[in-house]
């Protein structure tokens, strides 16, 4: 009898703990369970956005995302951040692919291109955006430009981030290379930007800048690529299909940085962090990065202000650079009423550009870009007349923030930079791998 | 499929006869009733994936369109069998596996008689030796990439310090890149083999070792005639098991190098990587996987012949 009463009572233990299981996970985990299986989407008036933004860009579009809901506490925002990178950009088509996207995401201008080729971004009608203020008059030009695939426009841009150059106030002021008003002297001028280096390093006694190398090909695609378009050079055109490079301009290029390495202006192996590392430290008087590091420099307290990249090669300036923008993924349940609810997002989250600005980032809302509280914000509105002036990567499939166009690039320029390439050398590299790519028909 | 054999073998040989075909197939529909929730998930997860990708790979599936895009036939592999950046990955797989087997199956070796020799403290050296084992992959690349860092690393520190003036420039010099990962690989997994050569170890019997010393056998002698010998199960067990996990390097070297510099270490997983998720050309991904596959179940079917016939002829 003890023994029959154990089994059974083990028995309906376990179906018991079954049942249990099965019904706290049909209830517990409920909305996200029930609605990914049966398919019913989430609840009305959600709004969920999807962006790739850590660090302090984070923190600010969280404060921005707050002053939205407190401004519409009815709808239910629904805000994921993801790693950046390429696996967000998967994770956009593949959740677009299998209709259940996000109503609103954050794409880089360069990406959300790709992503309209290949069909997966709402077209968006300027009609439909003008009640909300949304329209190309707002905007920086260069940007509102490249939000259009094929002449229709797919993205509205949030901001431009252009490589600039960081210096240390205490050392360039050592070095001799501060103006009467503490502003930086010209260095518009490959020999002047050397002296410049030269000059700083003897007050470091180590480097006089530094651009990250190891293991970050994108630095490397940045400061090269704003070197070559200053001498008005183009990589590829025809969506990708022919290439372009002119060996000629980008040996010019690489033999200049060579020229620096050799001269030990700058580190030969230093990586991201590291970078960062060697100009907390006062290592290097110069650092060379897109906009966004300020926040680090600003918590390091680190004496130190920025600039536009210089105009070195003194043709028709300019900069290599990128967007924020927000797309809409293609979803074909989506309402009108949840758009126009996207729009009034978008439209608030822009309304607070000054809080974004402090991030580093040019504000592509010119309401905010030409106002005077803008002005105010030192050192980030230095180089806001840079905004006009910028390159994206040349359109291409395989092209962008986080493409293989740039890892070959950056591979190739980063072996020059770590003094392991010359510069023909690594040219006839870049123009071997990218062949492959210009000949492969594009899959998007 | 072997839950099941075995509660095959030991109903035919409890059971009497005459009863034993019903209560086998009784318990041939419990086995497979018991194996079921397994077998869905490894036909949902595993072989129907597989079977997708070898279909994915005769056509140029991207990952920005749904479905299975226009059938490209053999081409795909042609491609794959034709590109540079194919074999150049493919060889570096090789070379990473070239460089991590022999020191992993050795030092494991090693450390697994020595801490078996040891008298007291016993479990610390267990411990130390494997404890690198369970830091996840993305632990260990941090903590190798800092250990690394030119100029205010630890090893160039360390170096400088014993008189080495201008230490290798570890992941960022094409020549030692691979080394340095595969140096960072061998202290990360080694506490497998070591924890493999321990049990093999254990098995020996102790009756041996005292039987050979009485015959005046000297401690090299027993390692060589006794210790040796004896392990050889486990050897081919742990090379073939190091063999295949270094063929999947992936991890640390997308963490620590991310192929470079200028693609000098990018391992076949990370070029499958490249062309499927960054180029979006999951057709021609799958058909570069397929090849590799081929490779590992190369490997794998070398191993089962010869492990098979020694057990023959025992």
């Amino acid at each position: 009898m003890a023994a029959e009463g154990y089994a059974l009572s083990r028995r309906s233990l376990l179906r018991g703990a079954g049942l249990i299981g099965l019904g706290g996970l049909v209830s517990g985990c409920g909305s996200a369970f029930a609605s990914g299986v049966a398919g019913t989407g989430p609840p009305p008036n959600t709004l969920s956005y999807w962006n790739l933004l850590g660090g302090g860009d984070g923190t600010r579009m969280q404060a921005m995302q707050d002053a939205y809901q407190k401004q519409h506490p009815n709808v239910a925002l629904d805000a994921v951040v993801l790693a950046w990178g390429n696996p967000y950009y998967t994770k956009v088509s593949l959740a677009t692919l299998g209709q259940r996207p996000p109503d609103v995401a954050i794409s880089h201008l360069t990406r959300a291109s790709i992503l309209a080729q290949a069909g997966l971004l709402e077209p968006l009608n300027e009609n439909e955006l003008t009640p909300y203020g949304l329209t190309g008059d707002h905007f920086t030009p260069t940007a509102w430009n490249m939000a259009h695939t094929n002449g229709t426009l797919y993205a509205i841009p949030l901001d431009t981030h252009p490589l600039v150059m960081y210096y240390n106030t205490d050392i360039c002021k050592k070095a001799g290379l501060l103006g009467k008003d503490g502003s930086l002297k010209n260095l518009d001028d490959p020999a002047a930007l050397t002296d410049a280096l030269t000059a700083a390093k003897k007050v470091t006694g180590a480097y006089g800048g530094v651009v990250s190398i190891n293991n970050d090909t994108a630095t490397q695609w940045r400061f090269f690529s704003t070197l070559y378009y200053q001498l008005g050079g183009s990589v590829l055109e025809d969506d990708g299909k022919t290439i372009v490079l002119d060996d000629a301009k980008a040996e010019k290029v690489l033999s200049l940085i060579q020229n620096l390495v050799k001269q030990g202006l700058i580190p030969t192996s230093v990586d991201y962090p590291g970078a960062i590392t060697t100009f907390v430290t006062g290592k290097a008087g110069f650092y060379f990065e897109g906009d966004w590091e300020i926040t680090t420099y600003e918590t390091a307290k680190t004496p130190f202000s920025m600039t536009a990249f210089p105009n070195v090669f003194g043709g028709r300036y300019a900069v290599q650079a990128d967007s924020h923008s927000f797309v809409l993924p293609k979803d074909p349940s989506r309402t009108d009423a949840t758009r126009k609810q996207i729009f009034v997002f978008i439209r608030s989250l822009l309304g607070q550009s000054s809080t974004w600005a402090q991030g580093g980032h040019i504000p592509a809302w010119l309401p905010f870009q030409k106002s005077a509280a803008y002005d105010k914000l030192k050192p980030a509105s230095n180089y806001k007349h840079v905004a006009n002036y910028v390159r994206y990567d040349d359109r291409a499939w395989y092209s962008g923030s986080g493409s293989d166009f740039e890892n070959i690039m950056g591979f190739a320029i980063g072996a020059v930079s770590a003094g392991q390439m010359a510069p023909v050398a690594a040219i006839a590299d870049m123009r071997s791998k990218l062949v492959q790519y210009a000949n492969t028909p594009s899959p998007v | 499929m072997s839950t099941q054999t075995v509660t095959v073998d030991t109903g035919t040989r409890v059971r009497p006869a005459t009863t034993g075909r019903r209560k086998r197939r009784g318990e041939n529909r419990a086995g497979w009733g018991l194996a079921t929730p397994f077998l869905v998930f490894y036909v949902l997860f595993l072989i129907g994936p597989t079977v997708y990708g070898i279909v994915m790979s005769f056509f140029n599936s991207s990952l920005q369109h749904s479905g299975l895009g226009g059938f490209a036939g053999p081409d795909n592999y042609t491609e794959a069998l034709t590109s540079s950046d194919f074999w150049q990955s493919m060889w570096h797989t090789v070379l990473f596996t070239l460089l991590t087997t022999p020191p992993l199956v050795a030092l494991a070796l090693m450390l697994a008689i020595f801490t078996d020799r040891l008298s007291r403290g016993r479990w610390f050296y267990r411990l130390v030796f494997f404890a690198p084992y369970v830091i996840p992959s993305a632990a260990m690349a941090l903590i190798w990439v800092w250990l690394y860092t030119p100029e205010i690393g630890l090893w160039d520190k360390w170096l400088t310090a014993i008189g080495i003036s201008s230490p290798p420039n570890w992941l960022a010099d094409p020549n030692w890149a691979m080394i340095s990962v595969a140096l960072a690989t061998v202290w990360w997994t080694l506490g497998f083999n070591f924890v493999l050569y321990l049990a093999g170890l254990q098995e020996i019997p102790r009756e041996l070792y005292e039987a050979a010393s009485v015959d005046g056998a000297s401690r090299w002698h027993q390692l060589r005639r006794i210790t040796i010998p004896l392990l050889n199960r486990t050897t081919a067990l742990v090379l073939v098991l190091q063999i295949i996990a270094s063929l999947k390097i992936f991890d640390q070297i997308f963490l620590m190098t991310s192929g470079g510099p200028n693609y000098s270490t990018r391992p076949l997983l990370e070029y499958v990587y490249d062309i499927g998720f960054t180029d979006f050309r999951t057709g021609y991904a799958a058909a570069a996987s397929m090849l590799y596959f081929l490779v590992i179940l190369a490997v794998s079917l070398v191993w089962f012949f010869a492990s098979r016939r020694p057990q023959r002829g025992a």
